[in-house]
């Protein structure tokens, strides 16, 4: 290492930790194996007496190293905060108290090996890191929105009241979206039983006026080229206007369902049969709902719910707006076509909140005949249309006759393109599979000049993947957020708010960027992956492998980082073949340090070594969960935790096995399509890349039985001790690796 | 780079923000983030709220306190987030911009010098009705609210404990971390916003009395069911019956207990659907051949929620059943339960009997006795957005919604505070 580094060690003896370790055994050897330049005990480290005494010690020794061997790092993280003693100071926390003393028999030779190990591999990794410099660079803070409508402009105006340049980009000549084509919106606030004007007008108004906002109509996106922070949009409208944006809100929206596909429900067939999109524009429209046929006023009305919607050959999703819309359009014929009856005929009315309270007043209206079904048939006979329901609550088919049917159709996300459907976008190959890029991205409507492709990844039906339960506003490219439709289906009021939340994660992630700190999950690091281009063999490993897009390429394969696009999970770090990239607190060079400061007996002493890989935002704090409950385990067992099981790079493994250890427990998080890896891919990655290790074992000829993910979750405390019991016991079972006195 | 704002771009007052559930702690992030100051604050021991006493998340099915250990992080490493717990707002006073607040806050007698030795705990004589649990188990009146809670700092509960008179725990705290003569406390801040997520309590089904709750043991609500179900709940998680602890072979969820209903919820509180589809993958996991009963009067799963409807069907032993419960009785000789189901439309009556009955109850908004709030409640008891006090809402207490929900909801309040600031 370039530095210098001095450390200090300081072992807490409180907390039961000396019922379980001779500590004066422990500083002795300690002490004796690593040199550290300072090495103290305390039989309360927490206290404010100790925790001056570090903060002097670290001024008077020139400290710039600490080891702190106590509790989990995941508790007293204010009272072993240095931070401000001095900025070039590393800080490690190595749990003795859950991990060692907690959780393993008292007084016993292997609990006193474990302590020594953990300490040891504290300082090894201490050693051979530096603190974190963020990496700054002039950040721009104005914020481009794509999109319009009332997600659009709702995300402008919150943007550019709070002071922020907004750029907004309509590919329309108008603004306002859908819902600035409808005459009224149903109830959005208490006592939920009018409709209510539509406000977009107004909003528009207030947009285009706003010194904050520029507008662009009749215009898209050409191209977004850069990184958060530094983006530039091409807009294109004729000509091509170069903007520099900071951050990206996609509020692009949704389209109706295409009612051609629908016609098993007479849609194209029957000319009296429409969409509740075209009853909006006949009411917006000021002549009133008439009949295709003849123009004139239906006497009696149908609405067909779930019209292509809960239906696995169309959209097997709910598009939760459509009983409210079609109620909502119910009254607008209610109120102005006295005589005429009004079926809604439905699977489930879907009115949530105190929304239930406009299905109530609808339903006292005594032209509205609301009747559960699904529909078995639709025919024509003398100008009435005849819907035969099955499955209804009198257990026999219904009959219901209407001279007018409308479809409650439902919404499909702007980025959705239809696997089926062929066009310039999306060109089928010449297996009948789709080009890669239009299957996992669905349209093109950013135009991102990232290698991994041009757009938001989705999950099905064309939303775009994130953590929606507790992250929703995250997607798979840092600093784009998508708000509104294009997410999921939502009303007009739930847009609104949504479009709020992502003004503020705009906003958030300019000025995050602009301090060189990262965003969701690991907020505020100012570590970044740095690359040492030179010993580069262009694998592209890791700009595949990356589930932000985070690097780009040259014409030869060689990465371009674009440190402010990465999460910093450390993905592309367990990837790397060559152990190229590191960031300046995590790297593979201090894991293979602390693996090789862990002591392995001689094999006479028939002690076991295993190394464990643990997620540090799920398995670790379960095995923290487990030890609080001074569960016992195993003490064979070393643990290292890492920042995403995906940063775990096989070299560590290969290692391990080649110098003895006899066997290797990885613990992360649940892979597939209810993934939890907070990095999206990580745990995935690092199942895949098993496989490889699978091959080194052949190689060095050792039993495919020493290695093995485990699935954790952070509620799995109680399942630790087995978990880590039946692998010590397989390995056992298979025996002591034979590399183990090479 | 052009229009480049000035650093004054965000204005540095304070924001306050009631009740750290995962609404409250959402707002509290997002604002720090961008390096305001948030006063946060909890009438609870501990944060996190009532997802914490979750056991999964639909239609995940993971575990609520893992999105939670990333937001711990955001507030732990915050200096911009000052917390209160065992705190509640005494009153507001002001406008939109400039209000002045008091906030009482009660001892926790215990500092946090305290490193969860549990010594405390071994030594108290006596023990408190364990509301996480509620009250299905007990704890000491010294007692940590569950493992991992936050803040990491044992609670003595002022109700039981027996004051200096006993002093037990006192003489064993190797830390000094106790003090029991420690006294409730008024604060006093002024703040530019206020952000109002206080949540929501479950409807007091017991008003319900054709259900039969709290008549008969086998009737139990959903929300102590996830507690049934939580391997850090009062049973580890092994879901058995409470009455004899008998295994779960026929079991039957009852939909829209109290909501939907104009004597007690007239509105829909939209998660319940949802949640009794989870709970009874909490039972199939558990027991591969128990029948599961669904009794509804619509199905509601918006949006891509509808998957894990459209899954569950698959299920051969699932059978969803339209209908409303109009009656549950016991049947005495073996503590089963006798469900009437009434066709809505046809009124046909059906009649099973079940091991144990979950009833869907619905979400009621924690309405509090401050003045201005009072005063901004529609008549359901929820907080209205366009309040004439700028009080801005998030989570439950303004509306019935899932956490996906109420996360983008309370982002979008931060949203508002710092509108509102900014014109200030």
């Amino acid at each position: 290492m370039s530095i210098e580094t001095k450390v200090g060690v300081y072992i807490c003896s409180g907390c039961d930790i000396a019922k379980s370790i001779d500590i004066e055994k422990l500083s002795q050897t300690i002490t004796k194996d690593t040199k550290v330049e300072l090495l103290k005990t305390n039989q309360f480290l927490c206290s404010t007496d100790a925790i001056t005494e570090i903060r002097n010690d670290i001024i008077n020794e020139n400290l710039n190293r600490v080891v702190i061997a106590g509790c989990s790092p995941r508790v007293k993280i204010e009272e072993f905060d240095f931070s401000d003693v001095t900025t070039n100071l590393l800080t490690e926390r190595v749990n003795i108290r859950e991990l060692v003393a907690w959780s393993h028999t008292p007084n016993d030779e292997e609990t006193e090996s474990l302590a020594e190990d953990y300490i040891k591999m504290g300082i090894a990794r201490t050693r051979n890191l530096e603190p974190a410099e963020p990496f700054i660079q002039d950040t721009c803070k104005d914020i481009l929105v794509i999109g319009g409508g009332v997600s659009g402009l709702n995300t402008s105006l919150s943007i550019a009241e709070a002071g922020y340049k907004v750029i907004l980009v309509e590919k329309e000549d108008t603004l306002g979206g859908w819902v600035g084509k409808w005459k009224s919106s149903f109830p959005l606030h208490f006592p939920f039983t009018s409709l209510e004007q539509n406000n977009i007008p107004d909003l528009i108004n207030q947009v285009v006026r706003h010194e904050n906002i520029k507008v662009y109509k009749s215009s898209t996106i050409e191209k977004i080229t850069g990184q958060p922070g530094q983006f530039t949009a091409y807009i294109k409208n004729g000509s091509i206007t170069e903007v520099n944006v900071g951050s990206v809100v996609q509020a692009t929206g949704w389209k109706p369902y295409d009612p051609n596909k629908l016609s098993h429900l007479g849609y194209g067939k029957y000319k009296n049969i429409v969409t509740n999109v075209m009853i909006e524009e006949m009411v917006k429209s000021g002549n009133g709902i008439k009949k295709p046929s003849d123009g004139k006023t239906p006497k009696s009305v149908a609405f067909i719910q779930c019209a292509g919607s809960r239906d696995e050959n169309h959209l097997p999703y709910c598009s939760s707006v459509c009983c409210r819309t079609s109620l909502k359009q119910a009254l607008y014929i209610n109120e102005s076509q006295k005589d005429t009856k009004i079926f809604i005929l439905y699977k489930d009315i879907r009115t949530p909140g105190e929304s239930e309270l406009f299905y109530k007043q609808a339903q006292q209206e005594e032209n509205i005949f609301l009747t559960k079904g699904e529909v078995e048939s639709i025919t024509e006979e003398a100008n009435e249309l005849v819907i035969t329901l099955s499955d209804t609550l009198f257990g026999e088919n219904v009959v219901v006759r209407a001279e007018m049917v409308v479809l409650a159709t439902g919404m499909v996300p702007s980025t959705y393109v239809d696997p089926f459907e062929e066009n310039e976008e999306n060109k089928l190959t010449s297996d009948g599979k789709k080009e890669a890029a239009g299957a996992e991205q669905g349209a093109k409507i950013l135009n991102l000049t990232y290698r991994q492709g041009t757009d938001l990844p989705t999950l099905k039906y064309g939303f775009p993947d994130s953590h929606f339960i507790c992250f929703p506003y995250e997607t798979r490219r840092t600093a784009i957020y998508a708000t509104g439709c294009v997410r999921e289906p939502m009303d007009s009021g739930a847009a609104e708010n949504d479009a709020l939340g992502a003004a503020m994660k705009a906003i958030q992630a300019v000025e995050l960027i602009s301090q060189g700190k990262t965003l969701l999950p690991r907020v505020g690091d100012l570590s970044y992956p740095e690359f040492f281009l030179q010993r580069c063999t262009q694998c592209k490993r890791c700009t595949e492998e990356c589930p932000f897009g985070t690097l780009d390429e040259d014409e030869k394969g060689t990465p371009k980082p674009n440190p402010n696009r990465c999460r910093r999970c450390g993905i592309c770090m367990g990837a790397c073949p060559e152990r190229i990239i590191s960031f300046k607190n995590y790297s593979v060079h201090s894991i293979s340090a602390m693996i090789k400061s862990i002591d392995i007996p001689e094999e006479d002493e028939e002690k076991f070594r295993i190394i464990g890989f643990v997620c540090e935002n799920d398995a670790y704090p379960a095995l923290d969960a487990s030890s609080f409950r001074h569960q016992q385990f195993d003490p064979a067992v070393r643990f290292i935790p890492v920042r995403c099981l995906g940063s775990v790079n096989t070299i560590w493994i290969n290692d391990a096995l080649s110098n003895g250890f006899d066997g290797i427990l990885l613990m992360g998080c649940k892979h597939g399509d209810d993934y939890q890896c907070h990095f999206i891919r990580g745990s995935e990655l690092a199942n895949t890349r098993m496989e490889n290790v699978q091959e080194k074992l052949k190689q060095l000829v050792l039993e495919p039985e020493r290695v093995k993910i485990e699935i954790v979750a952070i509620d799995d405390a109680l399942k630790i001790p087995d978990m880590i019991n039946d692998f010590v016991a397989q390995v056992k079972d298979v025996g002591q690796n034979p590399y183990k006195d090479m | 780079m052009q229009n480049k704002l000035e650093s004054d771009s965000i204005i540095h007052a304070n924001v306050l923000v009631v009740g750290a559930g995962i609404a409250g702690i959402t707002s509290a992030v997002e604002l720090s983030e961008i390096g305001k100051k948030v006063i946060l604050v909890e009438k609870e021991p501990y944060i996190g709220g009532r997802i914490l006493q979750m056991n999964k998340y639909f239609p995940k099915m993971c575990p609520p306190s893992c999105g939670f250990e990333i937001n711990l992080k955001r507030l732990r490493t915050n200096p911009g987030i000052e917390i209160h717990t065992l705190s509640e707002v005494q009153q507001i006073t002001g406008t939109k911009g400039d209000y002045n607040v008091v906030i009482k806050k009660k001892p926790r007698f215990v500092n946090s010098n305290c490193t969860l030795c549990k010594l405390c705990e071994e030594v108290c004589p006596v023990e408190r009705k364990n509301e996480y649990n509620y009250n299905m188990n007990n704890t000491k009146a010294a007692y940590l609210p569950f493992d991992n809670s936050f803040p990491a700092t044992y609670v003595i509960d002022s109700e039981t404990c027996k004051g200096v008179s006993c002093n037990e725990c006192l003489k064993v705290c190797p830390v000094d971390a106790i003090n029991l003569e420690e006294k409730e406390e008024n604060l006093e801040f002024n703040v530019g916003a206020i952000i109002w997520a206080t949540g929501w309590s479950s409807y007091n089904a017991e008003k319900l009395d054709n259900l039969g709750l709290g008549k008969f043991p086998n009737v139990v609500t959903n929300t102590l069911f996830e507690r049934m179900a939580s391997a850090n709940g009062h049973l580890s998680g092994n879901i058995v019956r409470p009455s004899d602890n008998k295994a779960i072979e026929k079991i039957a969820f009852v939909q829209c207990a109290g909501s939907r209903d104009e004597n007690h919820l007239p509105y829909c509180s939209s998660v319940c659907c949802m949640a009794s589809m989870k709970q009874a993958t909490y039972v199939r996991e558990k027991y591969p051949n128990a029948e599961i009963h669904f009794f509804f009067i619509d199905v509601r799963s918006p949006g891509r929620l509808e998957d894990f409807y459209t899954n569950l069907k698959k299920d051969n032993k699932m059978f969803f059943h339209r209908g409303k419960v109009a009656k549950i009785i016991e049947n005495k000789e073996n503590a089963n339960l006798i469900v009437e189901a009434e066709n809505t439309l046809t009124t046909n009556l059906t009649v099973n009997e079940f091991d144990m009955v979950v009833l869907a109850v619905g979400m009621a908004p924690n309405v509090d006795g401050v003045d201005i709030i009072n005063k901004s409640l529609d008549e359901n008891g929820f907080l209205k957005s366009d309040n004439i006090y700028g009080i801005i809402g998030a989570g439950v207490a303004c509306a019935p919604r899932d956490v996906a929900g109420v996360v983008k909801e309370a982002t979008g309040a931060a949203m508002k505070a710092i509108k509102i600031l900014r014109r200030a």
